[in-house]
């Protein structure tokens, strides 16, 4: 199978990439670049809205296209974010539908319903998406969500999967909830102890080789945890924690922000302050595998020692 | 940094205080209670919803204590609760919600086997530290349909009072005449074929006679209400504790309803005005057989 991946020089996209490469014949497309690619992985320096990528579709007859190549940086202008984001997100479904590519993943996230104080416990499928209203910054990626949704209806015959899963962690990734658990001393918010899940890295990465069989299509839910306390992970971690009142936690991690001494944005304190849970019926009945790891196990190789 | 470490595990230990203190305060056979009640825990300890038994335990000494002691509760036919998924329709009264914990406390002691009604929580509740933390361990969650429809899936006990804030902050003359009823719990009735418990509760009115209801201030300071009770906010602080009135809980038998779920406004009502004349009935029953407010 010729797959097509966007964002493969990412920590989390060179795994994928590499992961998949033993069976099916890859095609990256990163503007970034990548020195550790195994060979047999071709690697193009081109930003998707190049004229270069659909000559990459024109060429090669590519089965699925796998899109992992959101920016979720932050710190990048609203504008860049909405060219990088959604107007590349816009010319590769051009593509998908101009060159019969028969299935379209997309790696959205389960941060665009947002956690929120009115949610209800279980989040489906269905629940609206209702991330920018605490959080405007992530309007870009519930932009790019909302266009594949309305691709998978324009288009039946395309077999499109959007995968939105809980917070990934695991040693290789680089975000927001991987670096929380990182830290040394984790602040915490006082009084709050919301039911989180966590989903592992190389779980995520065989989720997503099992959306590639033909006949899964369709928005999922995944997450790797049963819904756990947050203090149970603090408690399997060993690390100590610090409660901090939210107001000023606000505060202070907003100034940080401002003086870049942080790579968390404020509002995603909501994370660690509400409830946030998937309900991941749907996949675990559509997709082939089931998580493989356990809680201790995702948490190994961020525990002291 | 060792400042720091000092400080969060100083933290850690103040934060034990409250949960040592409450489970102290139960005692072994309360605790043996809790662990008899039909739970469906995961491998972390929390049921689906955030329930957590052992948080519970430090809970139950304090409201065993409200129910056997304070309000003195004289409990009737809690049997009428049945063992699977159930509504439980209750008038709400008192100002401040001790009328859902007295009734939680009722079917949690006097049944047998104990049960325990979850209740649903206000919206602006998951804003509140600590507060939002203790009742999602205690089982309370967020009062959505959804939620809702999960928790009698999962054949649990709810408590609901349809009346809401409309019953909690009436005033004075209005006390034990049931206002309004939302019509929520009966279209998640007929969906779910859910036999509905009505029940009163008797003696929360006195324990804060609101004589007037301060609409502006509540609007200011983002209350539902603000109640001008005689001792608040006179008596600043105690002033807002429930008077020591002597509570009679009664539960009625089963009400079952069929229908479509979807019907119009007005068919749905009028079931709903059926659970309300019965919770009427047994309110008035309650009062005339009671001699005293206090005892």
């Amino acid at each position: 199978m010729n797959i097509l991946m966007t964002g493969i020089s990412g920590r989390f996209g060179r795994r994928v990439a590499s992961r998949l490469s033993r069976k099916h014949h890859i095609i990256g497309v990163d503007p970034r670049k990548c020195p550790a690619l195994p060979k047999r992985i071709e690697h193009h320096h081109h930003d998707i809205r190049h004229r270069p990528v659909e000559n990459l579709f024109r060429r090669n007859k590519i089965d699925a296209v796998i899109h992992l190549g959101t920016v979720h940086n932050f710190r990048i202008s609203p504008k860049k974010l909405y060219e990088r984001n959604v107007m590349g997100t816009e010319v590769l479904l051009k593509h998908v539908s101009k060159y019969n590519v028969g299935k379209l993943v997309l790696l959205s996230s389960g941060d665009v319903y947002g956690p929120m104080p009115t949610n209800s416990h279980y989040i489906t499928e269905e629940a609206p998406l209702m991330a920018t209203q605490r959080f405007p910054e992530i309007r870009t990626m519930v932009a790019v969500d909302r266009a594949v949704q309305t691709f998978f209806w324009k288009h039946p015959d395309i077999e499109t999967v959007i995968l939105r899963p809980a917070h990934i962690v695991g040693p290789h990734v680089r975000n927001a909830p991987s670096n929380y658990l990182r830290l040394k001393m984790i602040p915490r918010l006082m009084g709050f102890d919301p039911i989180v899940q966590l989903l592992a890295e190389s779980d995520l990465i065989a989720m997503l080789e099992d959306s590639l069989r033909s006949g899964i299509r369709g928005i999922l839910n995944v997450a790797g945890t049963e819904p756990l306390p947050l203090s149970r992970i603090f408690h399997v971690l060993g690390k100590p924690t610090l409660p901090v009142p939210y107001s000023l936690f606000k505060l202070a991690l907003g100034k940080m922000w401002q003086y870049r001494m942080t790579a968390f944005p404020a509002p995603e304190l909501d994370h660690i302050r509400f409830h946030a849970v998937l309900d991941t019926t749907l996949a675990k009945k559509t997709l082939g595998v089931s998580p493989e790891l356990d809680l201790y196990d995702i948490l190994a190789p961020f525990r002291l020692h | 940094m060792d400042f720091v470490v000092a400080l969060a595990k100083w933290f850690e230990l103040i934060g034990k205080i409250p949960g040592e203190l409450g489970s102290l305060s139960a005692s072994p056979e309360l605790k043996a209670r809790v662990d008899r009640i039909p739970t469906r825990l995961g491998a972390h300890g929390v049921d689906a919803f955030g329930f957590n038994p052992e948080s519970l335990k430090c809970a139950v000494g304090l409201g065993a204590w409200f129910y056997e002691h304070y309000f003195r509760c004289d409990t009737y036919g809690v049997n009428n609760i049945p063992d699977g998924r159930c509504f439980v329709i209750a008038n709400h009264s008192g100002q401040l919600p001790f009328d859902g914990a007295m009734l939680s406390m009722a079917a949690f002691l006097e049944r047998d086997p104990p049960r325990f009604l979850r209740s649903m929580v206000e919206r602006f509740v998951p804003s509140l530290p600590f507060v939002s933390t203790f009742l999602t361990r205690c089982g309370q969650i967020l009062g959505t349909p959804e939620n809702c429809r999960r928790l009698l899936e999962n054949g649990e006990a709810i408590l609901v009072f349809p009346e809401g804030v409309r019953g909690l902050n009436k005033t004075w003359e209005h006390r034990y005449r049931l206002q309004r009823f939302g019509q929520g719990f009966m279209r998640l009735a007929l969906e779910t074929n859910t036999p509905i418990v009505p029940a009163a509760v008797i003696g929360a009115e006195e324990q804060a006679p609101s004589l007037f209801n301060a609409k502006a201030l509540g609007n200011l300071l983002g209350l539902p209400a603000v109640p001008i009770t005689p001792t608040f906010p006179l008596v600043p602080g105690l002033g807002m504790l429930p008077y020591p009135t002597k509570y009679r809980i009664y539960f009625g038998e089963p009400m079952t309803f069929n229908g479509n779920a979807d019907d119009e406004d007005a068919a749905v009502l009028d079931r709903v005005q059926e659970v309300h004349a019965r919770i009427q009935t047994m309110i008035d029953d309650g009062l005339a057989k009671r001699k005293n407010v206090f005892w």
